[in-house]
């Protein structure tokens, strides 16, 4: 499997947390997660459902709060940020949604051009359209742009929802199960599309899977959440080196042995 | 930023818990009420989103306009019809369009564009911000840096704020016409004799009162959609929840609002 080579810089951490905990009412969800995300890193999260996967990332882009702990984003830290500040460090971040949450009342065209048009004032109309068919461009997806949401595919709407924010530049991606759902050919697709971002668009990006082929694709780095915690860091190999029966199904299911 | 959303379907959760209907029925109140506040907190500060404002008022009109037309019309056809016997007892035929005219402007067109309304535009907003909640549409907006709150919401309630009035000067008019096609074929009243007749009793409290109710029932329709759309919750049976909401609850506080502008107007009278 072919995973471009995109410089990592281990000294330069864009996302830390330090004793992040969240509960809703009395299940405690997350129980002290500690991590950096470094510069130009894939970091691949795995967990069983319900471990707050995805609480984790919204946490991170601030649609939810941490109940304790700081997270600290591109040098700010997120729970003492102003609202504008907020605004402005989340044009930074882009986040791919587990089920794509395109606008649908929006063409491709017009879901792709939204974040661009609202924060960017003052953006003419020949820079908006090179822009959209650079990111649709760079999906593979130039043919939908005058399609609905719902007149595509789940692949391509994930396509489209990972174009979305990449309209933006980002400079942190934060991708909710991308190949959930979807055929073989089309994960890999998804993986090639995500290994090519980091490459291209010089993205750190914490990527949420369950899908061990996507994982060992586009990984540098494992992180596997168990009882609210990381518990098990490394590289593939490492974190798969073991007996733990809540580790070594993920990886029996996924590689049939 | 959005703790609000987490408070409040904590909220929703608790209210579950079998604490009695009257604690969740304070509970939604107390919620709607921070959500109001927030909109008046929001909706008049920079960036005003003019042009969204300017489409939701479309949308508005567009959904209601033929229902509104069609219903207007037969209202006032109808009730003079039906207005002309017990006035021909007192052989006061020649009131009737001064009679319609007071029903009309003063209670029917506001009322019946607000139920309309809530039906067309009410569903219509809980349900599509309902399903923008459930798909995490909403949380893609706020992420990409775009308020939702004041992209979705603040645009939907002024526009049915501004758009409900407008309308129900038209259902008021439609309704008119109906009146005069029935009164001209049965008593040949000429158009110019029925106007002047018709806005004659009409007085500046009359006008001035049905506006207000007006603009009142539609930032409900409005305020009410928005919010039961934007806090529904699970999955797609929360969207037709938020919908059905929606129509409920602003017809009941429609109802309410009626009865207490007509009371606070007799004051002034
Ligand atoms: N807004 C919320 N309010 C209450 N509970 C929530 C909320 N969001 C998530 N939870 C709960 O937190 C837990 C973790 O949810 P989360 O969506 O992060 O799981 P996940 O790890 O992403 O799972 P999956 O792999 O299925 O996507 C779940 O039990 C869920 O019920
Ligand atoms: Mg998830």
């Amino acid at each position: 499997m072919y995973k471009p080579k995109a410089p990592i810089d281990y000294n330069n951490a864009v996302i830390t947390i330090k004793g992040l905990k969240k509960s809703f009412d009395d299940y405690h969800v997350l129980r002290g997660i500690d991590l950096d995300l470094y510069q130009g890193e894939n970091l691949v999260v795995l967990g069983r459902s319900g471990t707050g996967k995805s609480v984790l990332i919204k946490i991170i882009s601030g649609l939810l709060q941490a109940d304790t702990g700081t997270i600290t984003v591109l040098g700010k830290d997120i729970d003492k940020i102003s609202d504008k500040d907020l605004q402005e460090l989340r044009i930074r971040i882009g986040f791919s949604f587990q089920n794509s949450a395109l606008y649908d009342s929006m063409t491709v065209r017009k879901n792709l051009e939204f974040p661009l048009v609202r924060n960017r004032k003052g953006i003419t109309r020949k820079e908006i359209d090179s822009a959209v068919e650079e990111v649709l461009e760079a999906v593979g997806l130039s043919q939908t742009i005058n399609q609905m949401p719902s007149e595509l595919s789940g692949g391509q709407r994930k396509r489209i929802g990972i174009a979305r924010t990449l309209i933006l530049n980002p400079e942190i991606m934060l991708y909710d199960e991308p190949t959930a759902g979807l055929d073989p050919i089309t994960c890999i697709e998804i993986n090639e599309l995500i290994n090519e971002v980091q490459e291209k668009y010089k993205t750190s990006s914490i990527i949420i899977t369950h899908d061990l082929t996507c994982a060992k694709q586009t990984g540098d780095r494992i992180a596997m959440l168990l009882d609210g915690q990381f518990q098990r860091q490394g590289t593939f190999d490492e974190v798969f080196d073991t007996n733990d029966d809540r580790v070594k199904p993920f990886f029996d299911y996924n590689f049939i042995k | 930023m959005d703790t609000e959303i987490s408070t409040a379907l904590q909220l929703k959760k608790k209210a579950k818990k079998p604490q009695g209907k009257i604690t969740t029925f304070l509970i939604s109140l107390y919620n709607i009420n921070k959500f109001i506040l927030r909109f008046f907190k929001e909706a008049f500060l920079p960036p005003f989103e003019f042009k969204e404002i300017v489409r939701q008022c479309y949308e508005v009109g567009v959904r209601s306009f033929s229902l509104i037309s069609l219903t207007g019309f037969i209202v006032g056809l109808i009730f003079t019809k039906q207005s002309r016997p017990s006035l021909g007892q007192f052989g006061a035929t020649s009131w009737l369009p001064s009679l319609v005219s007071i029903a009309i402007m003063r209670a029917l067109a506001p009322l019946v564009t607000a139920l309309i309304a809530a039906g067309k535009v009410g569903s219509g907003i809980g349900a599509e911000l309902g399903s923008m909640r459930v798909t995490e549409q909403i949380d893609a907006m706020e992420v990409s840096g775009t308020k939702p709150f004041k992209f979705l919401v603040c645009t939907r309630v002024l526009a049915t704020t501004l758009t409900i009035p407008i309308l129900a000067t038209y259902t008021g008019l439609v309704a008119m016409l109906g009146g005069y096609i029935n009164v001209a074929v049965n008593e040949g009243t000429s158009f110019n004799t029925f106007v002047q007749e018709f806005f004659d009793p009409l007085t500046f409290t009359d006008f001035s009162s049905s506006l207000v109710k007006s603009i009142v029932f539609g930032f409900t329709i409005g305020i009410v959609g928005c919010y039961q759309g934007y806090y529904s919750t699970k999955g797609t049976e929360g969207v037709g929840k938020a919908a059905n909401g929606a129509v409920v609850t602003a017809m009941f506080l429609i109802f309410i609002e009626e009865i207490v502008i007509v009371q606070i107007t007799s004051w002034f009278r």
